[in-house]
Protein backbone atom coordinates (compact mmCIF):
# COMPACT_ATOMS: atom_id res chain seq x y z
CA UNK A 1 0.00 0.00 0.00
CA UNK A 2 2.40 2.56 1.21
CA UNK A 3 5.86 2.40 -0.89
CA UNK A 4 9.39 3.16 0.64
CA UNK A 5 8.61 2.41 3.91
CA UNK A 6 9.18 -1.05 5.89
CA UNK A 7 6.07 -3.17 6.82
CA UNK A 8 5.89 -2.11 10.39
CA UNK A 9 6.29 1.28 9.63
CA UNK A 10 3.37 0.73 6.93
CA UNK A 11 0.91 -0.33 9.61
CA UNK A 12 1.76 2.09 11.97
CA UNK A 13 0.75 5.08 8.96
CA UNK A 14 -2.13 3.22 8.40
CA UNK A 15 -3.66 2.89 11.62
CA UNK A 16 -2.85 7.03 11.97
CA UNK A 17 -4.08 7.98 8.39
CA UNK A 18 -7.93 5.70 9.41
CA UNK A 19 -7.52 7.02 13.33
CA UNK A 20 -10.64 8.85 13.37
CA UNK A 21 -12.32 6.53 11.40
CA UNK A 22 -11.51 3.35 13.53
CA UNK A 23 -12.12 5.73 16.88
CA UNK A 24 -15.75 6.64 15.28
CA UNK A 25 -16.50 2.55 14.43
CA UNK A 26 -15.29 1.93 18.54
CA UNK A 27 -17.81 4.47 19.56
CA UNK A 28 -20.70 3.28 17.56
CA UNK A 29 -19.70 -0.41 18.55
CA UNK A 30 -20.41 0.55 22.18
CA UNK A 31 -23.92 1.20 21.53
CA UNK A 32 -27.14 -0.83 21.21
CA UNK A 33 -27.53 -1.54 17.64
CA UNK A 34 -30.58 0.15 17.10
CA UNK A 35 -28.75 3.41 17.33
CA UNK A 36 -25.72 3.13 15.75
CA UNK A 37 -26.90 3.93 12.31
CA UNK A 38 -28.30 7.02 14.11
CA UNK A 39 -25.22 7.81 16.43
CA UNK A 40 -22.99 7.43 13.80
CA UNK A 41 -24.14 10.15 11.52
CA UNK A 42 -24.31 12.35 14.40
CA UNK A 43 -21.11 11.41 15.14
CA UNK A 44 -19.95 12.57 11.37
CA UNK A 45 -22.01 15.86 11.92
CA UNK A 46 -20.55 17.20 15.00
CA UNK A 47 -16.88 16.36 13.47
CA UNK A 48 -17.59 18.36 10.04
CA UNK A 49 -19.34 21.12 12.22
CA UNK A 50 -16.66 21.31 15.12
CA UNK A 51 -13.63 21.29 12.34
CA UNK A 52 -15.12 23.35 9.77
CA UNK A 53 -16.07 25.85 12.57
CA UNK A 54 -12.77 26.08 13.93
CA UNK A 55 -10.75 26.74 10.47
CA UNK A 56 -13.27 29.02 10.43
CA UNK A 57 -12.50 31.26 13.46
CA UNK A 58 -8.60 30.67 12.70
CA UNK A 59 -9.51 31.74 8.79
CA UNK A 60 -10.74 34.65 9.88
CA UNK A 61 -7.78 35.76 11.80
CA UNK A 62 -5.24 34.52 9.38
CA UNK A 63 -7.24 36.92 6.76
CA UNK A 64 -7.27 40.11 8.99
CA UNK A 65 -3.79 39.07 9.89
CA UNK A 66 -2.77 38.64 6.25
CA UNK A 67 -5.09 41.65 4.59
CA UNK A 68 -2.84 43.76 7.15
CA UNK A 69 0.40 42.57 6.34
CA UNK A 70 -0.59 43.19 2.65
CA UNK A 71 -1.64 46.94 3.30
CA UNK A 72 1.78 47.20 5.41
CA UNK A 73 -0.35 47.38 8.87
CA UNK A 74 -0.45 44.57 11.85
CA UNK A 75 -3.94 43.24 12.17
CA UNK A 76 -5.23 41.97 15.12
CA UNK A 77 -2.71 41.77 18.04
CA UNK A 78 -3.78 42.86 21.42
CA UNK A 79 -6.09 40.04 22.29
CA UNK A 80 -4.02 36.74 23.75
CA UNK A 81 -0.30 36.11 22.21
CA UNK A 82 -0.10 37.58 18.72
CA UNK A 83 -4.17 38.12 18.78
CA UNK A 84 -4.79 34.33 18.32
CA UNK A 85 -7.72 34.55 21.33
CA UNK A 86 -8.70 37.66 18.90
CA UNK A 87 -11.90 35.04 17.48
CA UNK A 88 -12.74 34.35 20.78
CA UNK A 89 -13.31 38.18 21.80
CA UNK A 90 -15.24 38.49 18.37
CA UNK A 91 -17.65 35.77 18.93
CA UNK A 92 -18.55 37.46 22.44
CA UNK A 93 -18.98 40.42 21.12
CA UNK A 94 -21.54 39.20 18.16
CA UNK A 95 -23.39 37.18 20.75
CA UNK A 96 -24.07 40.17 23.08
CA UNK A 97 -24.53 43.06 20.77
CA UNK A 98 -28.33 43.86 20.16
CA UNK A 99 -30.22 42.14 17.76
CA UNK A 100 -31.78 45.04 15.85
CA UNK A 101 -34.80 44.82 13.34
CA UNK A 102 -36.27 47.71 11.21
CA UNK A 103 -39.40 48.66 12.49
CA UNK A 104 -40.17 48.18 8.46
CA UNK A 105 -38.80 44.77 7.87
CA UNK A 106 -40.62 41.63 7.38
CA UNK A 107 -39.93 40.07 10.69
CA UNK A 108 -39.91 36.65 10.02
CA UNK A 109 -37.65 36.45 6.60
CA UNK A 110 -35.63 38.83 8.57
CA UNK A 111 -35.11 36.17 10.67
CA UNK A 112 -35.42 32.64 9.04
CA UNK A 113 -32.50 34.28 6.22
CA UNK A 114 -29.56 34.04 8.45
CA UNK A 115 -30.61 30.11 8.81
CA UNK A 116 -31.17 29.74 5.22
CA UNK A 117 -28.02 30.59 4.61
CA UNK A 118 -26.01 28.55 6.92
CA UNK A 119 -27.89 25.43 6.74
CA UNK A 120 -27.63 24.13 3.39
CA UNK A 121 -23.65 25.33 3.45
CA UNK A 122 -23.63 22.91 6.28
CA UNK A 123 -25.51 20.40 4.52
CA UNK A 124 -23.43 20.49 1.38
CA UNK A 125 -20.43 19.27 3.59
CA UNK A 126 -21.97 15.76 4.07
CA UNK A 127 -20.83 14.67 0.72
CA UNK A 128 -17.13 15.85 0.57
CA UNK A 129 -14.84 12.91 1.30
CA UNK A 130 -11.94 14.93 3.34
CA UNK A 131 -10.03 11.40 4.15
CA UNK A 132 -9.55 7.67 3.26
CA UNK A 133 -13.12 6.32 4.05
CA UNK A 134 -14.02 9.91 5.60
CA UNK A 135 -17.34 11.10 3.97
CA UNK A 136 -20.34 11.17 5.93
CA UNK A 137 -22.40 9.52 3.16
CA UNK A 138 -21.27 8.98 -0.14
CA UNK A 139 -24.61 9.87 -2.11
CA UNK A 140 -24.82 8.27 -6.16
CA UNK A 141 -25.39 11.94 -7.01
CA UNK A 142 -23.15 13.85 -4.69
CA UNK A 143 -21.77 16.92 -6.45
CA UNK A 144 -25.53 17.02 -7.63
CA UNK A 145 -26.51 16.99 -4.00
CA UNK A 146 -23.64 19.59 -3.75
CA UNK A 147 -24.73 21.91 -6.43
CA UNK A 148 -28.56 21.58 -5.38
CA UNK A 149 -27.83 22.49 -1.77
CA UNK A 150 -25.34 25.54 -2.90
CA UNK A 151 -28.62 26.75 -5.05
CA UNK A 152 -29.93 27.68 -1.67
CA UNK A 153 -28.11 30.50 -0.71
CA UNK A 154 -29.10 32.75 -3.40
CA UNK A 155 -32.57 32.49 -1.99
CA UNK A 156 -31.45 33.47 1.59
CA UNK A 157 -29.38 36.46 0.18
CA UNK A 158 -32.48 37.21 -1.67
CA UNK A 159 -34.74 37.14 1.43
CA UNK A 160 -32.06 39.04 3.75
CA UNK A 161 -31.98 41.73 0.70
CA UNK A 162 -35.96 42.01 0.34
CA UNK A 163 -36.94 41.79 3.94
CA UNK A 164 -34.94 44.71 5.56
CA UNK A 165 -36.93 47.23 3.63
CA UNK A 166 -33.89 49.22 2.62
CA UNK A 167 -32.60 50.23 -0.91
CA UNK A 168 -29.15 48.94 -0.36
CA UNK A 169 -29.91 45.84 0.77
CA UNK A 170 -32.23 45.51 -1.98
CA UNK A 171 -29.59 46.74 -4.15
CA UNK A 172 -27.25 44.12 -3.08
CA UNK A 173 -29.59 41.11 -2.99
CA UNK A 174 -30.26 41.67 -6.89
CA UNK A 175 -26.84 41.92 -7.37
CA UNK A 176 -26.59 38.97 -5.94
CA UNK A 177 -28.68 36.73 -7.33
CA UNK A 178 -28.04 38.06 -11.27
CA UNK A 179 -24.30 37.34 -10.07
CA UNK A 180 -24.61 34.33 -8.79
CA UNK A 181 -26.98 32.79 -11.49
CA UNK A 182 -24.41 34.30 -13.84
CA UNK A 183 -21.67 32.35 -12.18
CA UNK A 184 -23.98 29.16 -11.22
CA UNK A 185 -23.78 27.79 -15.00
CA UNK A 186 -19.60 28.61 -15.60
CA UNK A 187 -19.10 26.81 -12.26
CA UNK A 188 -21.47 23.51 -12.89
CA UNK A 189 -20.39 23.74 -16.66
CA UNK A 190 -16.24 23.37 -15.50
CA UNK A 191 -17.45 20.02 -13.46
CA UNK A 192 -18.70 18.43 -16.21
CA UNK A 193 -15.10 17.23 -17.78
CA UNK A 194 -14.85 15.41 -14.50
CA UNK A 195 -18.29 14.00 -14.50
CA UNK A 196 -17.47 12.49 -18.07
CA UNK A 197 -14.08 10.99 -17.78
CA UNK A 198 -14.36 9.88 -14.22
CA UNK A 199 -18.20 8.11 -15.34
CA UNK A 200 -19.84 9.12 -11.47
CA UNK A 201 -21.28 11.69 -10.26
CA UNK A 202 -20.41 10.20 -6.86
CA UNK A 203 -17.14 12.66 -5.05
CA UNK A 204 -15.73 9.43 -3.89
CA UNK A 205 -15.71 7.68 -6.88
CA UNK A 206 -14.13 10.86 -8.70
CA UNK A 207 -11.69 10.80 -5.71
CA UNK A 208 -10.82 6.90 -6.48
CA UNK A 209 -10.77 7.91 -10.68
CA UNK A 210 -7.68 10.04 -9.37
CA UNK A 211 -5.65 6.94 -7.87
CA UNK A 212 -2.70 5.38 -9.21
CA UNK A 213 0.31 7.30 -10.45
CA UNK A 214 1.97 8.48 -14.41
CA UNK A 215 5.48 7.79 -15.00
CA UNK A 216 6.07 5.30 -11.67
CA UNK A 217 5.82 8.69 -9.37
CA UNK A 218 3.69 11.14 -10.13
CA UNK A 219 -0.21 11.13 -8.84
CA UNK A 220 -3.02 10.94 -11.81
CA UNK A 221 -4.76 14.18 -10.15
CA UNK A 222 -7.07 15.36 -13.10
CA UNK A 223 -5.16 18.95 -13.10
CA UNK A 224 -2.16 17.24 -14.55
CA UNK A 225 -4.08 17.19 -17.85
CA UNK A 226 -4.76 20.06 -19.95
CA UNK A 227 -8.34 20.28 -19.56
CA UNK A 228 -7.58 18.98 -15.49
CA UNK A 229 -5.78 22.42 -15.30
CA UNK A 230 -7.84 24.58 -17.59
CA UNK A 231 -11.04 23.15 -15.45
CA UNK A 232 -9.42 24.37 -12.05
CA UNK A 233 -8.73 27.79 -13.51
CA UNK A 234 -12.19 28.20 -14.91
CA UNK A 235 -13.25 26.62 -11.73
CA UNK A 236 -11.69 28.73 -9.02
CA UNK A 237 -12.08 32.11 -10.84
CA UNK A 238 -16.36 30.91 -11.26
CA UNK A 239 -15.86 29.24 -7.76
CA UNK A 240 -14.23 32.88 -5.99
CA UNK A 241 -17.36 34.73 -8.03
CA UNK A 242 -20.05 32.31 -6.78
CA UNK A 243 -18.98 32.49 -3.11
CA UNK A 244 -18.67 36.88 -3.01
CA UNK A 245 -15.43 36.46 -2.59
CA UNK A 246 -13.32 39.67 -3.61
CA UNK A 247 -12.84 40.65 -6.98
CA UNK A 248 -16.50 39.34 -7.32
CA UNK A 249 -17.80 40.77 -3.87
CA UNK A 250 -20.45 43.33 -5.69
CA UNK A 251 -23.28 42.46 -3.54
CA UNK A 252 -21.40 43.60 -0.61
CA UNK A 253 -19.48 46.50 -1.82
CA UNK A 254 -18.75 48.40 0.88
CA UNK A 255 -17.69 51.97 -0.73
CA UNK A 256 -20.95 51.42 -3.21
CA UNK A 257 -24.05 49.97 -1.03
CA UNK A 258 -22.60 49.85 2.57
CA UNK A 259 -22.64 46.07 2.79
CA UNK A 260 -25.78 45.38 0.22
CA UNK A 261 -27.69 42.77 1.96
CA UNK A 262 -25.94 42.69 5.53
CA UNK A 263 -27.13 46.42 6.00
CA UNK A 264 -29.80 45.92 8.32
CA UNK A 265 -28.22 42.91 10.48
CA UNK A 266 -26.45 43.04 13.62
CA UNK A 267 -25.45 40.61 16.58
CA UNK A 268 -25.36 36.76 16.26
CA UNK A 269 -27.29 37.29 13.07
CA UNK A 270 -24.94 38.92 10.94
CA UNK A 271 -22.57 36.48 12.00
CA UNK A 272 -24.15 33.54 10.51
CA UNK A 273 -24.38 35.04 7.52
CA UNK A 274 -20.38 36.07 7.75
CA UNK A 275 -20.01 32.61 8.65
CA UNK A 276 -22.28 30.94 5.98
CA UNK A 277 -20.28 32.57 3.39
CA UNK A 278 -16.86 31.60 4.68
CA UNK A 279 -18.13 28.20 4.95
CA UNK A 280 -19.21 28.32 1.44
CA UNK A 281 -15.78 29.32 0.58
CA UNK A 282 -14.46 26.43 2.30
CA UNK A 283 -17.25 24.08 0.64
CA UNK A 284 -16.60 24.52 -2.66
CA UNK A 285 -12.72 24.65 -2.69
CA UNK A 286 -12.70 21.39 -1.00
CA UNK A 287 -15.14 20.59 -4.05
CA UNK A 288 -12.55 21.95 -6.36
CA UNK A 289 -9.58 19.64 -4.15
CA UNK A 290 -11.72 17.10 -4.84
CA UNK A 291 -12.74 17.60 -8.56
CA UNK A 292 -9.32 18.34 -9.87
CA UNK A 293 -6.38 17.98 -6.64
CA UNK A 294 -7.12 14.79 -6.37
CA UNK A 295 -9.20 14.96 -2.84
CA UNK A 296 -7.23 13.59 -0.24
CA UNK A 297 -4.31 11.99 -2.39
CA UNK A 298 -0.96 12.48 -1.89
CA UNK A 299 1.04 14.40 -5.07
CA UNK A 300 4.11 12.27 -5.34
CA UNK A 301 4.60 8.64 -4.30
CA UNK A 302 6.60 8.97 -1.68
CA UNK A 303 4.73 11.03 0.61
CA UNK A 304 1.87 8.75 0.26
CA UNK A 305 2.87 7.80 4.37
CA UNK A 306 1.25 10.89 5.49
CA UNK A 307 -2.29 10.84 6.28
CA UNK A 308 -4.90 11.47 4.08
CA UNK A 309 -7.30 14.42 5.91
CA UNK A 310 -3.57 16.00 6.46
CA UNK A 311 -3.43 16.34 3.22
CA UNK A 312 -7.01 17.72 2.37
CA UNK A 313 -6.84 20.41 4.81
CA UNK A 314 -3.16 21.18 3.27
CA UNK A 315 -4.53 21.75 0.01
CA UNK A 316 -8.16 23.46 1.80
CA UNK A 317 -5.25 25.96 3.43
CA UNK A 318 -3.58 26.51 0.06
CA UNK A 319 -7.28 27.50 -1.41
CA UNK A 320 -7.93 29.55 1.50
CA UNK A 321 -4.40 31.55 1.15
CA UNK A 322 -5.23 31.92 -2.45
CA UNK A 323 -8.27 33.89 -1.88
CA UNK A 324 -7.13 35.79 1.16
CA UNK A 325 -4.05 36.44 -1.65
CA UNK A 326 -6.73 37.59 -4.16
CA UNK A 327 -9.07 40.18 -1.77
CA UNK A 328 -5.73 42.00 -0.49
CA UNK A 329 -4.71 42.20 -4.30
CA UNK A 330 -7.62 42.57 -6.73
CA UNK A 331 -9.71 45.61 -7.24
CA UNK A 332 -13.73 44.93 -7.34
CA UNK A 333 -15.09 44.84 -10.69
CA UNK A 334 -17.86 46.75 -12.60
CA UNK A 335 -20.96 44.97 -12.45
CA UNK A 336 -20.98 44.91 -16.51
CA UNK A 337 -17.60 43.61 -16.48
CA UNK A 338 -18.48 41.01 -14.20
CA UNK A 339 -21.36 39.74 -16.63
CA UNK A 340 -19.24 40.05 -19.46
CA UNK A 341 -16.77 37.97 -18.19
CA UNK A 342 -19.47 35.38 -17.06
CA UNK A 343 -21.10 35.15 -20.07
CA UNK A 344 -19.09 35.84 -22.92
CA UNK A 345 -15.12 35.12 -21.40
CA UNK A 346 -15.94 31.57 -18.90
CA UNK A 347 -18.99 29.92 -20.62
CA UNK A 348 -17.86 29.26 -24.04
CA UNK A 349 -14.20 28.65 -22.39
CA UNK A 350 -16.13 25.76 -20.35
CA UNK A 351 -17.66 24.13 -22.76
CA UNK A 352 -14.51 24.12 -25.34
CA UNK A 353 -13.11 22.74 -21.86
CA UNK A 354 -15.72 19.79 -21.99
CA UNK A 355 -14.58 19.12 -26.17
CA UNK A 356 -10.91 19.24 -24.75
CA UNK A 357 -11.51 16.42 -22.12
CA UNK A 358 -13.56 14.09 -24.68
CA UNK A 359 -10.52 14.93 -27.00
CA UNK A 360 -7.88 13.97 -24.24
CA UNK A 361 -10.50 10.80 -23.80
CA UNK A 362 -10.48 9.23 -27.15
CA UNK A 363 -6.57 9.85 -27.97
CA UNK A 364 -5.60 8.08 -24.59
CA UNK A 365 -4.80 4.91 -27.03
CA UNK A 366 -1.89 6.60 -28.91
CA UNK A 367 1.37 4.98 -28.41
CA UNK A 368 3.73 6.71 -31.12
CA UNK A 369 6.96 8.46 -29.66
CA UNK A 370 5.40 11.74 -28.31
CA UNK A 371 2.09 11.21 -28.49
CA UNK A 372 1.70 12.69 -24.71
CA UNK A 373 3.41 15.48 -25.62
CA UNK A 374 1.08 15.82 -29.17
CA UNK A 375 -2.19 15.06 -26.97
CA UNK A 376 -1.10 18.04 -24.68
CA UNK A 377 -0.54 20.49 -27.43
CA UNK A 378 -3.72 19.23 -29.57
CA UNK A 379 -6.21 19.41 -26.12
CA UNK A 380 -4.12 22.47 -24.37
CA UNK A 381 -4.49 24.71 -27.75
CA UNK A 382 -8.34 23.44 -28.08
CA UNK A 383 -8.56 25.93 -24.53
CA UNK A 384 -5.65 28.10 -25.45
CA UNK A 385 -6.14 29.33 -28.53
CA UNK A 386 -9.66 30.53 -27.94
CA UNK A 387 -9.13 32.25 -24.66
CA UNK A 388 -6.15 34.12 -26.33
CA UNK A 389 -8.46 35.24 -29.40
CA UNK A 390 -11.67 35.95 -26.86
CA UNK A 391 -9.48 37.98 -24.54
CA UNK A 392 -7.87 39.76 -27.36
CA UNK A 393 -11.63 40.06 -28.96
CA UNK A 394 -13.42 41.37 -25.54
CA UNK A 395 -10.50 44.07 -24.90
CA UNK A 396 -9.96 45.42 -28.43
CA UNK A 397 -10.64 49.21 -28.37
CA UNK A 398 -10.31 49.47 -25.04
CA UNK A 399 -6.84 51.07 -23.68
CA UNK A 400 -5.54 48.99 -21.40
CA UNK A 401 -2.26 50.31 -19.84
CA UNK A 402 -0.60 51.67 -16.95
CA UNK A 403 -3.10 53.48 -14.74
CA UNK A 404 -2.62 57.56 -14.63
CA UNK A 405 -3.31 59.06 -11.56
CA UNK A 406 -5.10 62.45 -12.05
CA UNK A 407 -6.17 63.45 -8.46
CA UNK A 408 -3.66 62.01 -6.29
CA UNK A 409 -0.03 62.69 -6.65
CA UNK B 1 -47.90 5.58 6.00
CA UNK B 2 -45.28 6.72 7.96
CA UNK B 3 -44.79 9.54 10.40
CA UNK B 4 -41.75 11.09 7.71
CA UNK B 5 -43.72 10.68 4.94
CA UNK B 6 -47.33 12.69 6.63
CA UNK B 7 -44.56 15.47 8.01
CA UNK B 8 -43.78 16.13 4.53
CA UNK B 9 -46.96 15.71 2.74
CA UNK B 10 -48.18 18.60 5.72
CA UNK B 11 -45.34 20.79 5.06
CA UNK B 12 -46.08 20.43 0.79
CA UNK B 13 -49.57 21.66 1.46
CA UNK B 14 -48.95 24.11 4.35
CA UNK B 15 -46.52 26.04 1.53
CA UNK B 16 -49.00 25.38 -1.12
CA UNK B 17 -51.98 26.95 0.89
CA UNK B 18 -49.44 29.90 1.70
CA UNK B 19 -48.87 30.17 -1.66
CA UNK B 20 -52.02 30.67 -2.38
CA UNK B 21 -53.19 32.69 0.82
CA UNK B 22 -50.46 34.94 1.12
CA UNK B 23 -51.25 38.41 0.86
CA UNK B 24 -47.31 39.78 0.20
CA UNK B 25 -46.26 38.62 -3.80
CA UNK B 26 -42.99 37.40 -2.16
CA UNK B 27 -44.84 35.45 0.72
CA UNK B 28 -46.73 34.20 -1.99
CA UNK B 29 -43.44 32.99 -3.91
CA UNK B 30 -41.46 32.12 -0.54
CA UNK B 31 -44.30 29.68 0.40
CA UNK B 32 -44.03 28.14 -3.35
CA UNK B 33 -40.24 27.52 -1.92
CA UNK B 34 -41.29 25.61 0.94
CA UNK B 35 -44.00 23.76 -1.30
CA UNK B 36 -40.74 22.42 -4.05
CA UNK B 37 -38.20 21.85 -1.19
CA UNK B 38 -41.07 19.09 1.15
CA UNK B 39 -41.85 17.65 -2.79
CA UNK B 40 -37.95 17.42 -2.97
CA UNK B 41 -37.91 15.52 0.58
CA UNK B 42 -40.69 13.19 -0.67
CA UNK B 43 -38.82 12.20 -3.62
CA UNK B 44 -36.20 11.54 -1.10
CA UNK B 45 -38.26 9.39 0.97
CA UNK B 46 -39.19 7.02 -2.61
CA UNK B 47 -35.44 6.92 -2.55
CA UNK B 48 -35.59 8.99 -5.77
CA UNK B 49 -31.52 10.35 -5.16
CA UNK B 50 -31.97 11.79 -8.35
CA UNK B 51 -35.28 13.14 -9.38
CA UNK B 52 -34.81 14.80 -5.34
CA UNK B 53 -31.96 16.57 -6.15
CA UNK B 54 -32.93 17.98 -9.92
CA UNK B 55 -36.21 19.24 -8.02
CA UNK B 56 -34.05 20.89 -5.17
CA UNK B 57 -31.28 22.52 -7.82
CA UNK B 58 -34.20 23.06 -11.00
CA UNK B 59 -36.98 25.01 -8.00
CA UNK B 60 -35.39 26.37 -5.42
CA UNK B 61 -32.28 27.45 -7.53
CA UNK B 62 -33.87 28.38 -10.90
CA UNK B 63 -37.47 28.10 -11.12
CA UNK B 64 -37.94 30.40 -7.59
CA UNK B 65 -35.29 32.62 -8.09
CA UNK B 66 -36.61 33.15 -11.87
CA UNK B 67 -40.15 34.27 -9.85
CA UNK B 68 -38.30 36.53 -7.59
CA UNK B 69 -36.18 38.10 -9.84
CA UNK B 70 -39.61 39.02 -12.03
CA UNK B 71 -41.18 40.47 -9.15
CA UNK B 72 -38.15 42.72 -8.26
CA UNK B 73 -38.30 43.99 -11.72
CA UNK B 74 -41.78 44.66 -11.77
CA UNK B 75 -42.89 47.94 -10.59
CA UNK B 76 -44.47 48.27 -7.05
CA UNK B 77 -44.44 44.86 -6.37
CA UNK B 78 -44.15 45.55 -2.88
CA UNK B 79 -47.69 46.56 -3.05
CA UNK B 80 -49.92 43.89 -1.33
CA UNK B 81 -53.47 43.12 -2.41
CA UNK B 82 -56.46 43.20 -0.27
CA UNK B 83 -57.90 39.91 -1.84
CA UNK B 84 -55.93 37.89 -4.34
CA UNK B 85 -58.43 35.67 -4.54
CA UNK B 86 -60.82 34.07 -7.58
CA UNK B 87 -64.20 35.39 -7.30
CA UNK B 88 -66.26 32.61 -9.31
CA UNK B 89 -65.83 29.85 -7.19
CA UNK B 90 -67.43 27.37 -8.56
CA UNK B 91 -65.61 27.46 -12.00
CA UNK B 92 -62.38 27.45 -9.68
CA UNK B 93 -63.59 24.72 -7.16
CA UNK B 94 -64.56 22.68 -10.91
CA UNK B 95 -61.24 23.20 -12.55
CA UNK B 96 -59.08 21.92 -9.13
CA UNK B 97 -61.43 18.94 -9.44
CA UNK B 98 -60.94 18.52 -13.37
CA UNK B 99 -57.66 18.35 -12.83
CA UNK B 100 -56.73 16.46 -9.90
CA UNK B 101 -59.11 13.97 -11.00
CA UNK B 102 -57.41 13.54 -14.13
CA UNK B 103 -53.80 13.18 -12.26
CA UNK B 104 -55.23 10.52 -10.06
CA UNK B 105 -57.17 8.44 -12.40
CA UNK B 106 -53.64 8.45 -14.50
CA UNK B 107 -51.51 7.44 -11.33
CA UNK B 108 -54.22 4.53 -10.72
CA UNK B 109 -54.56 3.28 -14.49
CA UNK B 110 -50.84 3.36 -14.69
CA UNK B 111 -50.85 -0.37 -13.80
CA UNK B 112 -48.38 0.72 -10.93
CA UNK B 113 -48.67 -1.89 -7.81
CA UNK B 114 -50.92 0.54 -5.40
CA UNK B 115 -49.59 0.35 -2.12
CA UNK B 116 -47.25 -2.39 -3.02
CA UNK B 117 -43.01 -2.16 -1.70
CA UNK B 118 -40.91 -1.33 -4.62
CA UNK B 119 -39.56 -4.68 -5.23
CA UNK B 120 -36.53 -3.20 -8.21
CA UNK B 121 -33.57 -1.51 -6.56
CA UNK B 122 -33.62 2.19 -6.99
CA UNK B 123 -31.79 3.14 -10.38
CA UNK B 124 -28.37 4.78 -9.78
CA UNK B 125 -27.87 7.66 -11.36
CA UNK B 126 -25.69 5.72 -14.09
CA UNK B 127 -28.55 4.11 -15.48
CA UNK B 128 -30.58 7.25 -16.02
CA UNK B 129 -27.83 8.88 -18.08
CA UNK B 130 -27.94 5.83 -20.03
CA UNK B 131 -31.37 5.55 -21.07
CA UNK B 132 -31.12 9.37 -21.44
CA UNK B 133 -28.54 9.10 -24.13
CA UNK B 134 -29.93 5.43 -25.93
CA UNK B 135 -33.67 5.33 -25.56
CA UNK B 136 -34.66 9.12 -24.67
CA UNK B 137 -32.51 10.99 -27.00
CA UNK B 138 -34.51 13.08 -29.49
CA UNK B 139 -36.68 14.08 -26.21
CA UNK B 140 -33.67 15.42 -24.36
CA UNK B 141 -32.63 17.15 -27.92
CA UNK B 142 -35.43 18.66 -28.94
CA UNK B 143 -35.62 19.80 -25.01
CA UNK B 144 -31.91 21.42 -25.41
CA UNK B 145 -32.99 23.36 -28.72
CA UNK B 146 -36.36 24.73 -27.10
CA UNK B 147 -34.06 26.10 -24.34
CA UNK B 148 -31.57 27.59 -26.59
CA UNK B 149 -34.29 29.09 -28.65
CA UNK B 150 -35.57 30.34 -25.08
CA UNK B 151 -32.08 31.80 -24.09
CA UNK B 152 -31.52 33.44 -27.91
CA UNK B 153 -34.90 34.76 -27.98
CA UNK B 154 -34.33 36.34 -24.60
CA UNK B 155 -31.20 37.64 -25.43
CA UNK B 156 -32.74 39.75 -28.31
CA UNK B 157 -35.50 40.87 -26.52
CA UNK B 158 -32.94 42.39 -24.18
CA UNK B 159 -31.40 43.96 -27.44
CA UNK B 160 -34.76 45.87 -28.37
CA UNK B 161 -35.11 47.41 -26.03
CA UNK B 162 -31.96 49.82 -26.01
CA UNK B 163 -32.88 50.04 -30.11
CA UNK B 164 -31.21 47.87 -32.81
CA UNK B 165 -27.67 46.45 -32.53
CA UNK B 166 -26.97 48.21 -29.31
CA UNK B 167 -26.16 46.37 -26.58
CA UNK B 168 -27.76 46.67 -23.29
CA UNK B 169 -26.48 48.66 -20.87
CA UNK B 170 -25.90 47.16 -17.39
CA UNK B 171 -27.96 47.37 -14.44
CA UNK B 172 -30.96 48.16 -16.60
CA UNK B 173 -33.70 46.10 -16.73
CA UNK B 174 -33.87 44.76 -20.18
CA UNK B 175 -30.66 43.32 -19.79
CA UNK B 176 -30.68 41.46 -16.37
CA UNK B 177 -34.03 40.07 -17.16
CA UNK B 178 -32.78 38.82 -20.95
CA UNK B 179 -30.12 36.74 -18.94
CA UNK B 180 -32.35 35.46 -16.33
CA UNK B 181 -34.55 33.53 -18.66
CA UNK B 182 -32.53 30.49 -19.15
Amino acid sequence: MIAGVPPSAATMFEALDQLFVSLKHWLVGQLPPAWQSWVSLAISAAAILGVFMTLFALTVLIERKGLGRIQNRYGPNRVGPWGLLQPIADLIKMLTKEDLVPSGADRVVHFVAPVVMVVPVLMAYAVIPIGRNMAAVDFNAGLLFFFAVGACIELAVFMAGWSSRNKYSLLGGMRAIAQMISYELPLILSTLPVVMLAGSLSLVDITDAQAGHSGGWLARWHVFTPWGLAGLLLFTVAATAESNRAPFDLPEGESEIIAGHLVEYSGIKYALFFIGEYLGMFAVSALGITLFLGGWRAPVIWLEWVPSYMWFFLKLGGFVALFIWLRGTLPRLRADHLMNLAWKFLLPLVLLNAVSAALWHYTAPWTFVGAGLARWLLCGSLVGVPYVLLGRRLFAGQHIGPRTYRMAA
Amino acid sequence: MDIAFLITAAAILAGAAGAMAARSVVHCALCGVVAFASLAVAFLQLRAEFVGFAQLLVYVGAVAILIVVALLLTRNFEATHEALSFRPWALGLAIALLVSGAVVSAILGSGLGVGAPPSAPPPTVKAIGDLLMTRYVVALEAMGVLLTVALIGAALVALRENGPGRPAKPGEQGSVAGRLEE
